[in-house]
């Protein structure tokens, strides 16, 4: 049974990559979508994809470390801490779609932000908070009781006391549960389809700093969504080479965390 | 100057316990505020002309025809019904299977890495899943069932029973973990065999976890998006067998909410599927956490 849950992610990996061979190339990534979507390379989307990570973990990181910084270390166990857990684990479960609708009438319409850049990320940001807070608790969960009880015991302060010795000595497992999140909003599509993404857009090739934050902007995701489903005459290679790339960014990163993970747990002294 | 830097370190302090606790109840806000929101959106509808009879009766959705506008939701809450069931009864016993192998087969080594395969299987983005259903599925279900069209129930379901797996695979696996090992070892003194085992002593111990698990893979499919949008093959009807195309809830909005005009009725019926999408993965979640909570009460 097992096998027939290892078996596809073997197959599709291949079979995906085997079809995108003809079309890799540092040309297909270094340039922008042409012809309308029939032919060019991804780098419009590429980059705003990169954006919109880059954008939502900045805002969801300092929430959701702190977050759990407030579970994990300052909340004592009564309804209320009841209630802010049961919230993240609802947060957790709610359907990307349900995400967008909230990101289009909060940022995009209530906000006044416009479909943006500035929008998408912080609806993905939200979408990422409940995980960021999970993986981030548990990592503070980690450290030994004993290290904090020492420190209080000089006389350092409940803030002194994470700042100097619980953080540091949680800020590995804190980095593989961010990095994960990196590969998440990566490939999320349906909550910044109406908040920030456009099917097309085209930027200067090359270019770093091509979109602003109230641009707005391709991804790689709905890029994918596009050329598969909406444009008609789509070169077969095409849509694979740019699922091979998104899907091949995502594995890799989550590859990375777990080596990373399974390196610290190995050289962990308590 | 001592007693001054003393001071400003105290202020520092407070803000930092302030700035945490405002953090620590974020996730509440964040929850409270996305049911505001898309409320807010449906809300003039929903109290002005919305008919609840229809929506919940009717199979007719015509949102944009000129003379004869129509919101019956009752083929999407079919669609979005027969895709979770199908995919629910492949993942949930896949899953189960898969989480007692991973607990009380297979040890060190092994279990790793098929733990680590199964977390890179839940990291495939939801969109690269919907262009597999379009591109390896499609044909082989024309092929295998000489169908017309691959883009149908059995596709979505298959491919939502796939992405939903990883979850109830984990969710199992630490209820199974979490019965003691004294379990076993008394089935074991009395003769049991590792099926009786399974079957007889950790099913039953691991019920309600197990329960969980289904329950949040039940929450995951009926809110899957991108997949079943490219994968079910937008046809609003009710399914009579697994070779029809459907159309989901989630689709529906994914599909419909960029040509609908900002604040018209069909936008507005939308974010009503919205509330009620939230309102059934809200209950499952709620569910299956207090399922969950019974466990470690115990």
């Amino acid at each position: 049974m097992t096998l027939l849950l290892v078996a596809p992610l073997v197959l599709i990996v291949g079979y995906i990559f085997y079809q995108a061979l003809p079309i890799l190339s540092l040309d297909f990534i270094f340039t922008n979508p042409k012809d309308g979507m029939r032919s060019g390379g991804i780098w419009s989307p590429l980059l705003g994809t990169c954006y919109l990570v880059l954008l939502s973990l900045a805002i969801s990181t300092p929430i959701g470390v702190l977050a759990a910084v407030f579970l994990n270390e300052y909340a004592k166990d009564n309804w209320f801490t009841r209630m802010v857990n049961l919230a993240v684990v609802n947060l957790a479960g709610v359907p990307s779609i349900v995400h967008a609708l909230f990101g289009l009438g909060a940022f995009v319409l209530f906000a006044g932000l416009g479909k943006s850049i500035l929008a998408a990320s912080l609806t993905l940001a939200i979408m990422t908070l409940p995980v960021i807070i999970a993986s981030t608790k548990q990592a503070l969960a980690a450290v030994p009781m004993a290290f904090r009880e020492a420190c209080w015991n000089v006389g350092a302060t409940r803030w002194q006391t994470i700042r100097h010795v619980v953080l540091p000595n949680s800020i590995n497992g804190i980095l593989t549960g961010l990095i994960l999140e990196v590969a998440h909003a990566a490939g999320e599509t349906a909550p910044i389809m109406f908040t920030g993404a456009v099917f097309y857009k085209a930027i200067q090739e090359g270019d770093l700093f091509a979109y602003g934050p109230f641009d707005q902007c391709m991804a790689l995701s709905m890029h994918l969504f596009t050329i598969s489903t909406q444009v008609p005459g789509v070169p077969h290679a095409l849509p694979f080479g740019t699922a091979i790339v998104l899907l091949g960014t995502v594995l890799m990163v989550n590859a990375l965390s777990i080596i990373v993970r399974t390196r610290l747990r190995a050289r962990k002294k308590w | 100057m001592h007693k001054q830097r003393r001071r400003w370190e105290v202020i520092a302090e407070a803000a930092m316990e302030v700035l945490i606790r405002l953090c620590g109840v974020s996730a509440i806000l964040f929850i409270l505020s996305i049911f505001f929101f898309v409320f807010r959106e449906g809300a003039g509808f929903l109290f002005g002309g919305f008919d609840p009879r229809e929506f919940f009766g009717s199979i007719e959705w015509y949102p944009t025809s000129k003379t004869n506008v129509r919101y019956g939701a009752l083929a999407l809450i079919a669609g979005t019904a027969s895709v979770s069931l199908l995919a629910m009864s492949i993942a949930v016993p896949f899953g189960i299977g898969a989480a007692i192998f991973i607990s009380e087969f297979c040890g060190g080594r092994l279990r790793e890495i098929l733990k680590i395969i199964i977390e890179l299987l839940a990291a495939i983005p939801s969109v690269v899943w919907g262009f597999i259903g379009l591109t390896v599925m499609n044909p082989i279900i024309m092929r295998l069932f000489d169908a017309p069209i691959g883009l149908n129930v059995l596709n979505g379901g298959i491919i939502v029973a796939l992405m939903s797996s990883p979850i109830i695979v984990s969710i199992s696996e630490d209820a199974l973990k979490a019965v003691p090992d004294t379990y076993r070892e008394a089935a074991l003194a009395l003769g049991a065999t590792k099926w009786q085992l399974i079957y007889r002593v950790l099913l039953p111990a691991a019920k309600n976890g197990l329960l969980a698990a289904g329950l949040l893979g039940v929450g995951r499919a009926v809110g899957e998006t991108m997949a079943v949008l490219m994968a079910t093959g937008h046809s609003i009807n009710i399914p009579h067998s697994v070779m029809d195309s459907v159309r989901t809830l989630t689709a529906t909005i994914a599909a419909e909410l960029g040509e609908a005009p900002v604040h018209s009725e069909h936008y507005q019926v939308l974010f009503i599927i919205g509330i009620l999408l939230f309102s059934i993965t809200f209950v499952i979640n709620l569910t299956a956490d207090l399922v969950v909570r019974g466990i470690r009460g115990r």
